[in-house]
Protein backbone atom coordinates (compact mmCIF):
# COMPACT_ATOMS: atom_id res chain seq x y z
CA UNK A 1 0.00 0.00 0.00
CA UNK A 2 2.71 2.61 0.96
CA UNK A 3 4.84 1.66 -2.39
CA UNK A 4 1.46 2.29 -4.59
CA UNK A 5 1.27 5.48 -2.45
CA UNK A 6 4.47 6.55 -3.09
CA UNK A 7 4.32 5.91 -6.39
CA UNK A 8 1.50 8.30 -6.60
CA UNK A 9 3.39 11.11 -5.01
CA UNK A 10 6.07 11.17 -7.72
CA UNK A 11 3.66 10.68 -10.90
CA UNK A 12 0.17 11.12 -12.08
CA UNK A 13 -1.80 7.97 -12.25
CA UNK A 14 -2.88 7.07 -15.74
CA UNK A 15 -4.85 4.78 -17.49
CA UNK A 16 -2.34 4.93 -20.85
CA UNK A 17 -0.65 1.45 -19.92
CA UNK A 18 3.50 1.01 -20.40
CA UNK A 19 5.08 3.82 -18.16
CA UNK A 20 7.25 0.65 -16.08
CA UNK A 21 8.99 -0.97 -19.32
CA UNK A 22 9.48 2.36 -21.07
CA UNK A 23 10.53 4.63 -18.31
CA UNK A 24 12.49 1.82 -16.89
CA UNK A 25 14.25 0.97 -20.19
CA UNK A 26 14.87 4.70 -20.60
CA UNK A 27 16.96 5.01 -17.49
CA UNK A 28 18.75 1.75 -18.06
CA UNK A 29 19.92 2.93 -21.37
CA UNK A 30 20.50 6.55 -20.70
CA UNK A 31 22.86 5.22 -17.65
CA UNK A 32 24.45 3.02 -19.47
CA UNK A 33 25.27 4.96 -22.46
CA UNK A 34 25.32 8.61 -20.68
CA UNK A 35 25.60 8.81 -17.25
CA UNK A 36 28.38 5.81 -16.49
CA UNK A 37 31.06 7.22 -19.12
CA UNK A 38 30.17 10.87 -17.96
CA UNK A 39 31.24 9.86 -14.48
CA UNK A 40 34.21 8.03 -15.82
CA UNK A 41 34.90 11.63 -17.25
CA UNK A 42 33.91 13.52 -14.04
CA UNK A 43 35.92 11.05 -11.57
CA UNK A 44 39.05 10.14 -13.65
CA UNK A 45 40.58 13.24 -13.40
CA UNK A 46 40.99 13.52 -9.73
CA UNK A 47 43.51 9.85 -9.72
CA UNK A 48 46.66 12.40 -8.71
CA UNK A 49 44.98 14.60 -6.44
CA UNK A 50 43.67 18.28 -6.94
CA UNK A 51 47.61 19.28 -7.91
CA UNK A 52 47.51 16.45 -10.60
CA UNK A 53 44.62 18.34 -12.58
CA UNK A 54 46.25 21.60 -11.94
CA UNK A 55 49.60 20.52 -13.43
CA UNK A 56 48.18 19.39 -16.80
CA UNK A 57 45.35 22.44 -17.23
CA UNK A 58 48.39 24.98 -15.99
CA UNK A 59 50.69 23.83 -18.90
CA UNK A 60 51.11 26.46 -20.85
CA UNK A 61 50.23 24.28 -24.30
CA UNK A 62 46.77 23.31 -22.81
CA UNK A 63 45.85 26.77 -22.07
CA UNK A 64 46.87 27.72 -25.35
CA UNK A 65 44.43 24.91 -26.46
CA UNK A 66 41.74 25.98 -24.45
CA UNK A 67 42.24 29.54 -25.62
CA UNK A 68 42.31 28.42 -29.14
CA UNK A 69 39.37 26.27 -29.14
CA UNK A 70 37.28 29.30 -27.35
CA UNK A 71 38.22 32.08 -28.67
CA UNK A 72 37.72 30.71 -32.65
CA UNK A 73 34.43 29.24 -31.26
CA UNK A 74 33.61 32.79 -29.50
CA UNK A 75 34.66 34.54 -32.96
CA UNK A 76 32.99 32.11 -35.36
CA UNK A 77 29.59 32.07 -33.59
CA UNK A 78 29.75 35.84 -33.72
CA UNK A 79 30.14 36.22 -37.39
CA UNK A 80 27.68 33.20 -37.68
CA UNK A 81 25.26 35.17 -36.04
CA UNK A 82 25.50 38.16 -38.60
CA UNK A 83 25.97 36.13 -41.62
CA UNK A 84 23.08 33.73 -40.51
CA UNK A 85 20.71 36.51 -39.91
CA UNK A 86 21.42 37.69 -43.56
CA UNK A 87 20.90 34.06 -44.32
CA UNK A 88 17.61 33.61 -42.84
CA UNK A 89 16.06 37.03 -43.75
CA UNK A 90 17.13 36.36 -47.84
CA UNK A 91 15.22 32.81 -47.33
CA UNK A 92 12.30 34.45 -45.33
CA UNK A 93 11.89 37.77 -47.42
CA UNK A 94 12.88 37.26 -50.89
CA UNK A 95 11.67 35.23 -54.00
CA UNK A 96 14.61 34.63 -56.13
CA UNK A 97 15.90 31.56 -58.44
CA UNK A 98 17.58 28.83 -56.83
CA UNK A 99 15.99 29.68 -53.62
CA UNK A 100 15.25 26.41 -53.14
CA UNK A 101 18.75 25.35 -53.81
CA UNK A 102 20.13 27.70 -51.00
CA UNK A 103 17.57 26.67 -48.25
CA UNK A 104 18.52 23.03 -49.02
CA UNK A 105 22.51 23.95 -48.75
CA UNK A 106 21.89 25.45 -45.16
CA UNK A 107 21.48 22.20 -43.65
CA UNK A 108 24.66 20.55 -45.13
CA UNK A 109 26.96 21.17 -42.29
CA UNK A 110 24.73 19.45 -40.19
CA UNK A 111 24.89 16.29 -43.06
CA UNK A 112 27.69 16.21 -44.11
CA UNK A 113 30.84 14.16 -42.25
CA UNK A 114 33.20 16.68 -40.27
CA UNK A 115 36.55 14.89 -42.13
CA UNK A 116 35.08 15.70 -45.64
CA UNK A 117 34.66 19.05 -45.10
CA UNK A 118 37.73 18.70 -42.92
CA UNK A 119 40.24 17.76 -46.08
CA UNK A 120 37.76 19.77 -48.50
CA UNK A 121 38.38 23.11 -46.32
CA UNK A 122 41.92 22.05 -46.09
CA UNK A 123 42.31 21.80 -49.66
CA UNK A 124 40.28 24.50 -50.52
CA UNK A 125 42.18 26.85 -48.67
CA UNK A 126 45.69 25.31 -48.93
CA UNK A 127 48.65 27.44 -50.83
CA UNK A 128 47.72 25.77 -54.10
CA UNK A 129 43.75 25.55 -53.26
CA UNK A 130 40.70 27.01 -55.26
CA UNK A 131 40.80 30.16 -52.35
CA UNK A 132 43.63 29.70 -50.69
CA UNK A 133 45.89 29.82 -53.98
CA UNK A 134 44.31 33.63 -54.45
CA UNK A 135 45.89 34.60 -50.69
CA UNK A 136 49.05 32.79 -50.86
CA UNK A 137 50.88 35.02 -53.16
CA UNK A 138 49.82 37.87 -51.19
CA UNK A 139 51.45 36.82 -48.26
CA UNK A 140 48.59 35.49 -46.44
CA UNK A 141 48.74 31.95 -45.06
CA UNK A 142 44.96 30.20 -44.26
CA UNK A 143 45.44 26.65 -43.76
CA UNK A 144 47.78 25.40 -41.15
CA UNK A 145 47.46 28.56 -39.32
CA UNK A 146 44.46 29.70 -36.52
CA UNK A 147 43.18 31.29 -39.29
CA UNK A 148 42.37 28.17 -40.76
CA UNK A 149 40.73 27.27 -37.27
CA UNK A 150 38.71 29.96 -37.50
CA UNK A 151 37.55 29.08 -41.62
CA UNK A 152 36.47 25.65 -40.47
CA UNK A 153 34.08 26.77 -37.34
CA UNK A 154 32.61 29.52 -39.20
CA UNK A 155 31.73 26.53 -41.83
CA UNK A 156 30.09 24.55 -39.45
CA UNK A 157 28.03 26.85 -37.50
CA UNK A 158 25.83 28.44 -40.00
CA UNK A 159 23.08 26.17 -40.05
CA UNK A 160 22.36 26.59 -36.29
CA UNK A 161 21.87 30.17 -36.85
CA UNK A 162 19.69 30.02 -39.77
CA UNK A 163 17.46 27.40 -38.68
CA UNK A 164 16.88 28.80 -35.08
CA UNK A 165 16.36 32.81 -36.62
CA UNK A 166 14.35 31.65 -39.68
CA UNK A 167 10.96 30.51 -38.40
CA UNK A 168 11.13 33.34 -35.89
CA UNK A 169 11.39 35.64 -38.93
CA UNK A 170 8.72 33.96 -40.78
CA UNK A 171 6.19 34.72 -38.41
CA UNK A 172 7.64 37.65 -36.28
CA UNK A 173 8.12 39.92 -40.26
CA UNK A 174 3.99 38.90 -41.21
CA UNK A 175 2.49 39.53 -37.52
CA UNK A 176 4.38 42.94 -36.67
CA UNK A 177 5.21 44.25 -39.70
CA UNK A 178 1.67 44.87 -40.93
CA UNK A 179 0.65 46.33 -37.68
CA UNK A 180 3.55 48.78 -37.42
CA UNK A 181 3.10 49.90 -40.37
CA UNK A 182 -0.54 51.01 -40.15
CA UNK A 183 0.39 52.57 -37.18
CA UNK A 184 3.05 54.71 -39.43
CA UNK A 185 6.44 53.59 -37.62
CA UNK A 186 9.46 54.49 -40.06
CA UNK A 187 11.34 50.92 -41.14
CA UNK A 188 14.00 52.06 -38.66
CA UNK A 189 11.65 52.33 -35.81
CA UNK A 190 10.25 49.05 -36.80
CA UNK A 191 13.52 47.19 -37.14
CA UNK A 192 14.59 48.54 -33.33
CA UNK A 193 12.02 48.66 -31.76
CA UNK A 194 9.62 45.78 -33.20
CA UNK A 195 12.00 43.27 -35.11
CA UNK A 196 14.97 42.97 -33.21
CA UNK A 197 13.69 42.04 -29.61
CA UNK A 198 11.12 39.40 -31.10
CA UNK A 199 14.35 38.30 -32.69
CA UNK A 200 16.78 38.21 -29.78
CA UNK A 201 16.19 35.50 -27.86
CA UNK A 202 16.86 33.20 -31.11
CA UNK A 203 19.90 35.32 -32.27
CA UNK A 204 20.85 34.10 -28.52
CA UNK A 205 19.33 30.46 -28.51
CA UNK A 206 21.48 29.82 -32.54
CA UNK A 207 24.90 31.32 -30.98
CA UNK A 208 24.74 29.64 -28.20
CA UNK A 209 24.70 26.00 -30.48
CA UNK A 210 26.68 27.23 -32.76
CA UNK A 211 29.27 28.04 -29.87
CA UNK A 212 28.92 24.67 -28.16
CA UNK A 213 29.22 22.89 -31.72
CA UNK A 214 32.35 25.25 -32.58
CA UNK A 215 33.94 24.28 -29.09
CA UNK A 216 34.14 20.77 -29.20
CA UNK A 217 34.62 20.35 -33.17
CA UNK A 218 37.34 18.19 -34.13
CA UNK A 219 37.15 16.84 -37.42
CA UNK A 220 36.31 19.56 -39.67
CA UNK A 221 39.35 21.07 -37.80
CA UNK A 222 42.23 18.99 -37.57
CA UNK A 223 43.00 19.10 -40.74
CA UNK A 224 43.28 22.51 -42.06
CA UNK A 225 44.94 23.35 -38.37
CA UNK A 226 47.91 22.12 -38.94
CA UNK A 227 48.12 21.04 -35.89
CA UNK A 228 51.18 23.51 -34.28
CA UNK A 229 52.31 23.14 -30.27
CA UNK A 230 50.94 26.78 -28.84
CA UNK A 231 49.62 27.95 -32.25
CA UNK A 232 46.79 26.40 -33.98
CA UNK A 233 46.66 23.07 -31.69
CA UNK A 234 42.77 22.65 -30.71
CA UNK A 235 41.71 21.17 -27.05
CA UNK A 236 40.33 17.83 -28.24
CA UNK A 237 43.21 17.24 -30.17
CA UNK A 238 44.66 17.76 -26.95
CA UNK A 239 43.01 15.03 -25.61
CA UNK A 240 43.73 12.51 -28.39
CA UNK A 241 47.03 13.31 -27.49
CA UNK A 242 47.27 12.72 -23.68
CA UNK A 243 45.76 9.23 -24.42
CA UNK A 244 48.04 8.22 -27.18
CA UNK A 245 50.52 8.74 -24.30
CA UNK A 246 48.19 6.77 -21.76
CA UNK A 247 47.75 9.57 -20.09
CA UNK A 248 44.26 8.63 -19.33
CA UNK A 249 43.61 11.16 -15.97
CA UNK A 250 45.19 14.34 -18.21
CA UNK A 251 43.03 13.35 -21.08
CA UNK A 252 40.25 13.34 -18.97
CA UNK A 253 41.31 16.75 -17.07
CA UNK A 254 40.86 18.62 -20.34
CA UNK A 255 37.65 16.79 -21.78
CA UNK A 256 36.19 17.99 -17.94
CA UNK A 257 37.35 21.29 -18.47
CA UNK A 258 35.94 21.41 -21.72
CA UNK A 259 33.00 20.91 -20.73
CA UNK A 260 32.72 22.85 -17.58
CA UNK A 261 33.75 25.85 -19.23
CA UNK A 262 31.35 25.41 -21.78
CA UNK A 263 28.87 24.80 -19.44
CA UNK A 264 29.33 27.82 -17.72
CA UNK A 265 29.48 29.88 -21.15
CA UNK A 266 26.20 28.74 -21.96
CA UNK A 267 24.62 29.38 -18.49
CA UNK A 268 26.01 33.14 -19.13
CA UNK A 269 24.29 33.73 -22.39
CA UNK A 270 21.05 31.78 -20.76
CA UNK A 271 21.48 34.77 -18.45
CA UNK A 272 21.65 37.04 -20.99
CA UNK A 273 18.86 35.67 -22.58
CA UNK A 274 16.59 35.78 -19.78
CA UNK A 275 17.73 39.51 -19.52
CA UNK A 276 16.65 39.91 -22.87
CA UNK A 277 13.05 38.29 -22.57
CA UNK A 278 12.34 40.35 -19.56
CA UNK A 279 13.37 43.71 -21.53
CA UNK A 280 11.55 42.32 -24.50
CA UNK A 281 8.00 41.67 -22.24
CA UNK A 282 8.47 44.99 -20.60
CA UNK A 283 8.17 47.05 -23.58
CA UNK B 1 -0.95 29.45 -41.02
CA UNK B 2 1.09 33.01 -41.44
CA UNK B 3 2.73 31.56 -44.70
CA UNK B 4 2.79 35.53 -47.01
CA UNK B 5 4.34 34.97 -50.69
CA UNK B 6 7.82 36.62 -50.52
CA UNK B 7 8.27 39.72 -52.12
CA UNK B 8 11.11 40.24 -55.13
CA UNK B 9 14.17 42.09 -53.75
CA UNK B 10 14.21 45.92 -53.91
CA UNK B 11 17.22 48.29 -54.05
CA UNK B 12 19.68 47.25 -50.55
CA UNK B 13 17.25 44.29 -50.68
CA UNK B 14 19.72 42.96 -53.50
CA UNK B 15 22.23 43.36 -51.62
CA UNK B 16 21.30 41.67 -48.93
CA UNK B 17 20.41 38.77 -50.80
CA UNK B 18 23.61 38.85 -53.05
CA UNK B 19 25.23 38.54 -49.95
CA UNK B 20 23.50 35.35 -48.40
CA UNK B 21 23.95 33.72 -51.55
CA UNK B 22 27.34 34.38 -52.02
CA UNK B 23 28.03 33.42 -48.15
CA UNK B 24 26.41 29.88 -48.67
CA UNK B 25 28.28 29.83 -51.99
CA UNK B 26 31.25 30.47 -50.34
CA UNK B 27 31.42 28.30 -47.10
CA UNK B 28 28.89 25.50 -48.09
CA UNK B 29 28.73 24.80 -51.76
CA UNK B 30 32.59 25.78 -52.89
CA UNK B 31 33.84 23.10 -50.56
CA UNK B 32 30.82 20.45 -51.64
CA UNK B 33 32.12 20.93 -54.89
CA UNK B 34 35.68 20.30 -54.23
CA UNK B 35 35.26 17.16 -52.82
CA UNK B 36 33.70 15.71 -56.03
CA UNK B 37 35.98 17.68 -58.27
CA UNK B 38 39.50 16.01 -56.91
CA UNK B 39 37.70 12.65 -56.48
CA UNK B 40 37.32 12.34 -60.21
CA UNK B 41 40.36 14.97 -61.24
CA UNK B 42 42.46 11.75 -62.15
CA UNK B 43 39.52 10.05 -64.02
CA UNK B 44 37.02 7.51 -63.08
CA UNK B 45 38.97 4.65 -63.21
CA UNK B 46 40.95 5.91 -60.42
CA UNK B 47 37.82 6.60 -58.77
CA UNK B 48 36.19 3.29 -58.74
CA UNK B 49 39.38 1.70 -57.56
CA UNK B 50 40.02 3.68 -54.79
CA UNK B 51 36.53 2.70 -54.12
CA UNK B 52 36.35 -1.11 -54.42
CA UNK B 53 40.06 -1.58 -52.96
CA UNK B 54 39.77 -3.92 -50.06
CA UNK B 55 40.87 -1.80 -47.39
CA UNK B 56 37.86 0.58 -49.02
CA UNK B 57 34.99 -2.16 -48.90
CA UNK B 58 35.95 -2.97 -45.13
CA UNK B 59 35.60 0.53 -44.27
CA UNK B 60 32.40 0.82 -46.15
CA UNK B 61 31.24 -2.48 -45.00
CA UNK B 62 32.17 -1.71 -40.91
CA UNK B 63 30.82 1.66 -41.39
CA UNK B 64 26.98 0.04 -42.43
CA UNK B 65 27.41 -2.40 -39.73
CA UNK B 66 28.41 -0.06 -37.14
CA UNK B 67 24.86 2.06 -38.25
CA UNK B 68 23.09 -1.04 -38.71
CA UNK B 69 23.88 -1.58 -34.80
CA UNK B 70 23.88 1.90 -33.46
CA UNK B 71 20.98 3.13 -35.49
CA UNK B 72 17.60 0.73 -34.37
CA UNK B 73 19.42 0.80 -30.63
CA UNK B 74 18.83 4.77 -30.55
CA UNK B 75 15.22 4.44 -32.34
CA UNK B 76 14.03 1.90 -30.19
CA UNK B 77 15.10 4.13 -27.12
CA UNK B 78 14.02 7.53 -28.57
CA UNK B 79 10.57 5.97 -28.78
CA UNK B 80 10.49 4.74 -25.46
CA UNK B 81 12.30 7.80 -23.96
CA UNK B 82 9.47 10.38 -25.88
CA UNK B 83 6.49 7.67 -24.77
CA UNK B 84 7.58 8.36 -21.07
CA UNK B 85 7.74 12.04 -21.00
CA UNK B 86 5.08 12.64 -23.19
CA UNK B 87 2.54 10.04 -22.09
CA UNK B 88 3.01 10.89 -18.80
CA UNK B 89 3.06 13.18 -16.37
CA UNK B 90 6.17 12.71 -13.16
CA UNK B 91 8.41 14.59 -11.01
CA UNK B 92 12.26 15.05 -12.70
CA UNK B 93 10.71 15.42 -15.69
CA UNK B 94 12.84 18.38 -16.85
CA UNK B 95 16.01 16.95 -15.53
CA UNK B 96 15.30 13.38 -17.61
CA UNK B 97 15.25 16.06 -20.67
CA UNK B 98 17.69 17.68 -20.08
CA UNK B 99 19.81 14.49 -19.43
CA UNK B 100 18.65 13.23 -22.89
CA UNK B 101 19.67 16.23 -24.69
CA UNK B 102 23.26 16.18 -22.74
CA UNK B 103 25.31 14.02 -25.58
CA UNK B 104 24.52 17.18 -28.23
CA UNK B 105 26.69 19.17 -25.44
CA UNK B 106 29.47 16.61 -25.66
CA UNK B 107 32.55 17.05 -28.23
CA UNK B 108 32.90 14.49 -30.19
CA UNK B 109 36.38 13.48 -28.93
CA UNK B 110 34.73 13.54 -25.38
CA UNK B 111 32.19 10.50 -27.29
CA UNK B 112 35.05 8.20 -27.55
CA UNK B 113 37.60 9.61 -24.53
CA UNK B 114 34.95 8.23 -22.15
CA UNK B 115 34.76 4.91 -23.34
CA UNK B 116 38.69 4.81 -22.84
CA UNK B 117 38.29 5.88 -20.06
CA UNK B 118 36.04 2.68 -19.09
CA UNK B 119 37.30 0.19 -21.40
CA UNK B 120 41.09 1.25 -22.17
CA UNK B 121 44.42 -0.50 -20.96
CA UNK B 122 44.13 1.85 -18.19
CA UNK B 123 40.44 1.75 -17.90
CA UNK B 124 37.80 1.23 -14.91
CA UNK B 125 36.94 -2.33 -16.44
CA UNK B 126 39.36 -2.33 -19.02
CA UNK B 127 41.88 -5.00 -17.23
CA UNK B 128 39.29 -6.85 -15.61
CA UNK B 129 37.78 -7.59 -19.31
CA UNK B 130 40.87 -8.42 -21.04
CA UNK B 131 41.63 -10.85 -18.43
CA UNK B 132 38.65 -12.49 -19.60
CA UNK B 133 39.47 -12.02 -23.08
CA UNK B 134 37.05 -9.32 -23.93
CA UNK B 135 38.20 -6.34 -25.88
CA UNK B 136 36.01 -3.48 -26.31
CA UNK B 137 38.47 -0.89 -27.37
CA UNK B 138 40.24 -0.97 -30.80
CA UNK B 139 37.90 -2.84 -32.07
CA UNK B 140 33.83 -2.76 -33.43
CA UNK B 141 32.07 -2.62 -29.88
CA UNK B 142 34.18 0.22 -29.12
CA UNK B 143 33.24 1.91 -32.40
CA UNK B 144 29.63 0.84 -32.04
CA UNK B 145 29.62 2.63 -28.41
CA UNK B 146 30.86 5.96 -29.54
CA UNK B 147 28.28 6.35 -32.18
CA UNK B 148 25.58 4.99 -30.03
CA UNK B 149 26.50 7.94 -27.54
CA UNK B 150 27.08 10.29 -30.26
CA UNK B 151 23.99 9.98 -31.85
CA UNK B 152 22.00 9.23 -29.08
CA UNK B 153 19.02 12.04 -28.56
CA UNK B 154 18.26 12.19 -32.44
CA UNK B 155 15.20 10.32 -32.78
CA UNK B 156 14.18 11.27 -29.14
CA UNK B 157 14.61 14.73 -29.97
CA UNK B 158 12.53 14.46 -33.21
CA UNK B 159 9.82 12.21 -31.33
CA UNK B 160 9.96 14.47 -28.42
CA UNK B 161 8.05 17.51 -29.85
CA UNK B 162 5.80 15.54 -32.04
CA UNK B 163 4.28 13.21 -29.90
CA UNK B 164 3.83 16.52 -27.04
CA UNK B 165 2.32 17.71 -29.57
CA UNK B 166 -0.46 14.95 -30.59
CA UNK B 167 -1.37 14.86 -26.57
CA UNK B 168 -2.59 11.80 -25.13
CA UNK B 169 -6.16 11.97 -26.45
CA UNK B 170 -6.15 9.21 -29.15
CA UNK B 171 -4.41 6.65 -26.74
CA UNK B 172 -6.71 7.32 -24.09
CA UNK B 173 -9.68 6.79 -26.51
CA UNK B 174 -8.47 3.71 -27.73
CA UNK B 175 -8.21 2.44 -24.17
CA UNK B 176 -11.35 3.53 -22.75
CA UNK B 177 -12.73 1.15 -25.71
CA UNK B 178 -10.87 -1.83 -24.72
CA UNK B 179 -7.86 -1.83 -26.94
CA UNK B 180 -4.56 -3.34 -24.57
CA UNK B 181 -1.76 -1.76 -24.67
CA UNK B 182 0.32 -2.97 -27.41
CA UNK B 183 -2.33 -2.64 -30.23
CA UNK B 184 -2.85 1.25 -29.25
CA UNK B 185 0.73 1.35 -29.61
CA UNK B 186 1.00 -0.16 -32.73
CA UNK B 187 -2.52 0.97 -34.12
CA UNK B 188 -2.79 4.21 -32.75
CA UNK B 189 0.60 5.64 -31.67
CA UNK B 190 2.90 4.33 -34.60
CA UNK B 191 1.00 5.13 -37.59
CA UNK B 192 0.74 8.81 -35.98
CA UNK B 193 4.63 9.17 -35.23
CA UNK B 194 5.91 7.42 -38.19
CA UNK B 195 7.22 10.47 -40.05
CA UNK B 196 8.80 12.45 -37.57
CA UNK B 197 10.36 8.56 -36.67
CA UNK B 198 11.91 7.68 -39.83
CA UNK B 199 13.12 11.69 -40.01
CA UNK B 200 14.60 11.26 -36.51
CA UNK B 201 16.26 7.14 -38.12
CA UNK B 202 17.76 9.51 -41.29
CA UNK B 203 19.36 11.79 -39.16
CA UNK B 204 20.74 9.71 -36.85
CA UNK B 205 21.88 7.71 -39.34
CA UNK B 206 23.75 10.37 -41.26
CA UNK B 207 25.57 11.27 -38.39
CA UNK B 208 26.12 7.67 -37.12
CA UNK B 209 27.41 7.09 -40.78
CA UNK B 210 29.72 10.22 -40.82
CA UNK B 211 30.85 10.18 -37.49
CA UNK B 212 34.55 11.29 -37.13
CA UNK B 213 36.40 12.52 -33.63
CA UNK B 214 34.92 10.10 -31.52
CA UNK B 215 35.33 6.95 -33.61
CA UNK B 216 38.81 7.85 -33.67
CA UNK B 217 39.66 8.00 -30.09
CA UNK B 218 38.04 4.55 -29.99
CA UNK B 219 39.01 2.55 -33.07
CA UNK B 220 42.99 1.97 -32.60
CA UNK B 221 43.25 2.83 -37.02
CA UNK B 222 43.91 -0.79 -38.12
CA UNK B 223 43.38 -0.43 -41.79
CA UNK B 224 40.68 -3.10 -42.97
CA UNK B 225 40.16 -3.82 -39.83
CA UNK B 226 38.93 -1.01 -37.58
CA UNK B 227 38.61 1.57 -39.92
CA UNK B 228 35.28 3.16 -40.91
CA UNK B 229 34.77 5.05 -44.01
CA UNK B 230 35.59 8.75 -42.57
CA UNK B 231 38.60 6.96 -40.44
CA UNK B 232 39.90 5.45 -44.28
CA UNK B 233 39.51 8.84 -45.85
CA UNK B 234 41.54 10.02 -42.69
CA UNK B 235 44.56 7.78 -43.48
CA UNK B 236 44.33 8.44 -47.33
CA UNK B 237 44.50 11.80 -47.04
CA UNK B 238 47.60 11.86 -44.44
CA UNK B 239 49.35 9.19 -46.72
CA UNK B 240 49.57 12.28 -49.47
CA UNK B 241 47.03 9.26 -51.80
CA UNK B 242 44.29 12.53 -52.25
CA UNK B 243 42.39 11.16 -54.84
CA UNK B 244 41.93 8.23 -53.30
CA UNK B 245 40.62 9.91 -49.71
CA UNK B 246 37.97 12.30 -51.71
CA UNK B 247 36.98 9.32 -53.86
CA UNK B 248 35.80 7.50 -50.63
CA UNK B 249 34.87 11.16 -49.17
CA UNK B 250 32.75 11.66 -52.68
CA UNK B 251 30.42 9.10 -51.42
CA UNK B 252 30.14 9.81 -47.83
CA UNK B 253 29.20 13.90 -49.49
CA UNK B 254 26.95 11.69 -51.61
CA UNK B 255 25.26 9.91 -48.07
CA UNK B 256 24.63 13.47 -47.22
CA UNK B 257 23.09 15.22 -49.99
CA UNK B 258 20.67 11.59 -50.03
CA UNK B 259 20.05 11.96 -46.57
CA UNK B 260 18.94 16.05 -47.21
CA UNK B 261 16.90 15.09 -50.54
CA UNK B 262 14.66 12.50 -47.96
CA UNK B 263 14.48 14.86 -45.50
CA UNK B 264 13.36 17.68 -47.48
CA UNK B 265 10.83 15.19 -48.92
CA UNK B 266 9.80 13.85 -45.63
CA UNK B 267 9.08 17.87 -44.60
CA UNK B 268 6.79 17.94 -47.19
CA UNK B 269 4.98 15.09 -46.58
CA UNK B 270 4.77 15.76 -42.65
CA UNK B 271 3.66 19.21 -43.38
CA UNK B 272 0.94 17.66 -45.74
CA UNK B 273 0.38 14.79 -42.80
CA UNK B 274 -0.66 17.96 -40.61
CA UNK B 275 -2.54 19.98 -43.00
CA UNK B 276 -4.80 16.54 -43.46
CA UNK B 277 -5.00 16.26 -39.81
CA UNK B 278 -5.96 19.99 -39.50
CA UNK B 279 -8.38 19.34 -42.49
CA UNK B 280 -10.00 16.76 -41.45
Amino acid sequence: MTTVRAAFAWRRPSVIPGFGPAMGFTLFYLTMIVLIPLAALALRPWEHGVAGVWKTLSDDRVLAALRLSFGAALIASALNVVMGVIVAWALVRYRFPGKGLVDAAVDLPFALPTAVAGIALATLYGPHGWIGGLFFPLGIKIAYTPLGVLIALIAVGLPFVVRTVQPILAEAEVEIEDAAATLGATQWQWFSRVLLPALTPAVITGFSLAFARAVGEYGSVIFIAGNMPMRSEIAPLLIVTKLEQFDYAGAAAIGLAMLVLSFAALMVINGLQLVAARRGSAR
Amino acid sequence: MTARVAARPSGPGWILLAIAVAWIGLTILTPLALVFSEAVRKGWSAYLTAIVEPDALSAIKLTLLVAAIAVPLNAVFGVAAAWTVTKFEFRGKALLLSLIDLPFSLSPVISGLVWVLLFGANGWFGPLLNKWGIQVIFNVTGIVLATVLVTFPFVARELIPLMQSQGTDEELAAITLGAGGWSTFWRVTVPNIRWGLLYGVLLCNARAMGEFGAVSVISGHIRGQTNTMPLHVEVLYNDYNIGAAFAVASLLAGLALVTLAAKSALEWRIARADLNAIGG
